[in-house]
């Protein structure tokens, strides 16, 4: 795995010496007669959510910064302790409400684990397929919202047009466009429907097209450049201590993705390539999202072979004291009966355990740490945010930069508030 | 690496009170009073380069509403072992009520993950890892606003989710789940 040696994007380290997450104004290099305070939010349009930055300005320049969460905090964890394991499989999707694929799959793997239950691989497969889709819509929308904040109106349209594929597919496969509740412990809740892989191929063939439109409109777009390049430096150093993941530290040069250095699922069995790039800059992290969005296409195409390969085969576990029997049996299996009811009502036990389980969502390490006490609710809940790790990375990103350069920093890495205060 | 390679490296981490080894997970067990001693030796000598989460747990209350021996899983009980149906089994007693659970990443050539727990009990503290892990800073706020843990030495320990003036450490067991009471129309 190669690094990208610091010193190429900047010496030493940014991150503020005193409280890592708060930029304090320097005395030194400005006069403190000259700050002013201004409060961002937390009702913004421009903070992807409602996040509260107070900023010391000199001028337009940012002497000092502060990053203020909380606004959205509706106490997931604390709910989920109180639900019985089936029935909080809705809860981890709303936590990161764009890569919500992500917060199932995680916290549904750490139940499965718990359990030490097989996946049958046509689940797995599929849950991959869904994975990459939800990728691609996350980095859609971060490409729509990020290019609209600085100016590229157009962007947001052409984006989400894209993204109102991507969830149709999720509707076809789920019956809702977001917050699918399709994985469950065992496996998918249901079987892919008839024509979803053909579905799927459909939209594989548009987008890495639309990618490209998206490409020609920005990537040599004078604008575009001048806003993005040399913005929000950060080191991989810098990165790595502050707990960076996914794209953010991929755009510092660091060689890292869970997919391919720790796979899950079956990622170890798809060809893909992690883009990486070294200069640490608000522009080198807009280049891995749309490069991801290409490699998630290869992945996906690859995973609907193996899908259509797999027709017929079952889509969750045979084990009945954790998944629902399917309905025929319950007229004829008078066990089928009771585990129905026992699930239904009381839900399964996961043995007693604490597990970590970690996956590369869109936005970068997400992992739920789950301990159990053999009952039939979980103990313990907690899901390491990927957005509560980027906004640590505020004070040190936005160093050196413009008020309108705080905008492009801030949209660069790639938060959700709803994952940031769950 | 292999398993045993990596048993003998978590043999050199000074404080070290207890290893489990789970579901394919190695957890270390230090002493709270060693926690920096020993998160410096894995940073600097294993390379354990990230912090991945800080998780605070509560254990008020576990194992009292007694779980039945019905375990969902294809082992489940055996009908010709008597005693083991309708029996309750008691998840094993933990020693103190909070644990704080730090997830290492080893981000490298040799991809790792280790978990370095501490035991608490109400009103005890630990030492902060910002210095050694700047991540630190909001997940040790975090566990201190939900659990009311204390870290020694954090340079910002105020509330990070709940309001400022909050009372009380939500995730806590002895803590309500809340709501709001339930209006009906109609009704004054």
């Amino acid at each position: 795995m190669t690094v990208v040696p610091s010193t190429r994007i900047y010496e030493g380290t940014r991150i503020p010496p005193r409280v890592p997450t708060i930029l304090d104004v320097d005395p030194h290099k400005h006069d403190l007669g000259d700050i002013l305070r201004v409060n961002f939010g937390p009702n913004h349009p421009s903070t992807h959510g409602v996040l509260r930055l107070i900023v010391d300005l000199d001028g337009e320049a940012i002497a000092g910064i502060e990053a203020v969460i909380g606004y959205l905090h509706t106490g997931f964890e604390k709910t989920m302790e109180e639900k019985s394991w089936w029935k909080s499989v809705t809860y981890p999707a709303r936590i990161d409400y764009l890569g919500f694929h992500a917060n199932e799959l995680e916290y549904v793997l750490a139940i499965e684990k718990l359990l030490g239950i097989d996946v049958p691989r046509r689940a797995t497969w599929a849950r991959m397929a869904l994975a990459e889709l939800n990728r691609i819509h996350s980095h859609l929308v971060w490409l729509g919202t990020a290019a609209l904040e600085l100016g590229a109106i157009s962007m947001f349209w052409y984006a989400f047009d894209d993204r109102d594929a991507v969830l149709d597919l999720f509707e076809l496969a789920g019956g809702t466009r977001f917050h699918t509740r399709y994985v469950q412990a065992g496996g998918l809740a249901e079987d892919l429907p008839p024509g979803f892989t053909d579905e799927v191929r459909k939209f594989c063939a548009a987008m890495p097209k639309s990618v490209d439109e998206y490409e020609a409109i920005l990537d040599k777009q004078k604008i575009w450049l001048e806003r993005t390049k040399g913005i929000g430096l950060l080191s991989a150093e810098d990165a790595l201590a502050l707990g960076q993941s996914g794209p953010v530290l991929r755009a510092s040069g660091v060689d890292w993705d869970l997919r391919k250095n720790m796979p899950y699922l079956a990622y170890d069995e798809v060809d893909f390539d992690v883009p990486v790039y070294a200069n640490g800059d608000v522009y080198d992290r807009y280049k891995v999202h749309m490069d991801e969005m290409r490699e998630s296409v290869r992945i996906v195409l690859q995973c609907c072979d193996q899908l259509d390969e797999m027709d017929g085969e079952p889509w969750i576990a045979d084990d009945r004291k954790v998944v629902l029997p399917p309905r025929h049996e319950l007229h004829t299996s008078m066990e089928s009966l009771i585990y129905h009811f026992k699930i239904v009502t009381e839900g399964y036990r996961v043995p007693e355990g604490e597990v970590y389980v970690v996956i590369e969502s869109p936005r970068g390490e997400a992992g739920c740490y789950l301990v159990s006490d053999g009952g039939a609710r979980p103990w313990r809940v907690k899901f390491r945010a990927p957005s509560f790790a980027a906004l640590q990375a505020t004070a040190t990103v936005v160093q050196g930069a413009l008020i309108a350069d705080m905008v492009a920093v801030a949209a660069s890495l790639d938060f959700i508030m709803g994952d940031t205060d769950r | 690496m292999s398993n045993a390679r990596l048993r003998l490296a978590f043999e050199a981490v000074p404080g070290v009170v207890e290893t489990r080894e789970a579901y394919a997970e190695t957890t270390l067990v230090v002493d709270p009073a060693r926690l920096v001693e020993a998160c410096t030796h894995l940073r600097d000598e294993e390379g354990f380069n990230l912090l991945s989460d800080i998780a605070a747990t509560d254990y008020l209350g576990w194992g009292e509403p007694g779980v039945a021996g019905y375990i969902g899983t294809a082992a489940g009980r055996d009908l010709h072992e008597p005693g083991s149906q309708g029996l309750a089994q008691v998840p094993t007693p933990k020693p103190k009520r909070f644990s704080v659970s730090y997830h290492l990443l080893r981000v490298g050539d040799d991809p790792a993950r280790v978990r370095v727990q501490v035991w608490l009990d109400e009103g005890e503290a630990v030492a902060t890892l910002v210095p050694v892990w700047p991540a630190a800073d909001w997940f040790e706020r975090e566990a201190w606003d939900m659990f009311g843990v204390r870290f020694e030495g954090h340079p910002n320990l105020v509330r990070i989710l709940m309001p400022d003036d909050w009372e009380g450490h939500p995730l806590r067991k002895d803590y309500p789940l809340g709501g709001e009471p339930v209006r009906f129309s109609g009704e004054d």
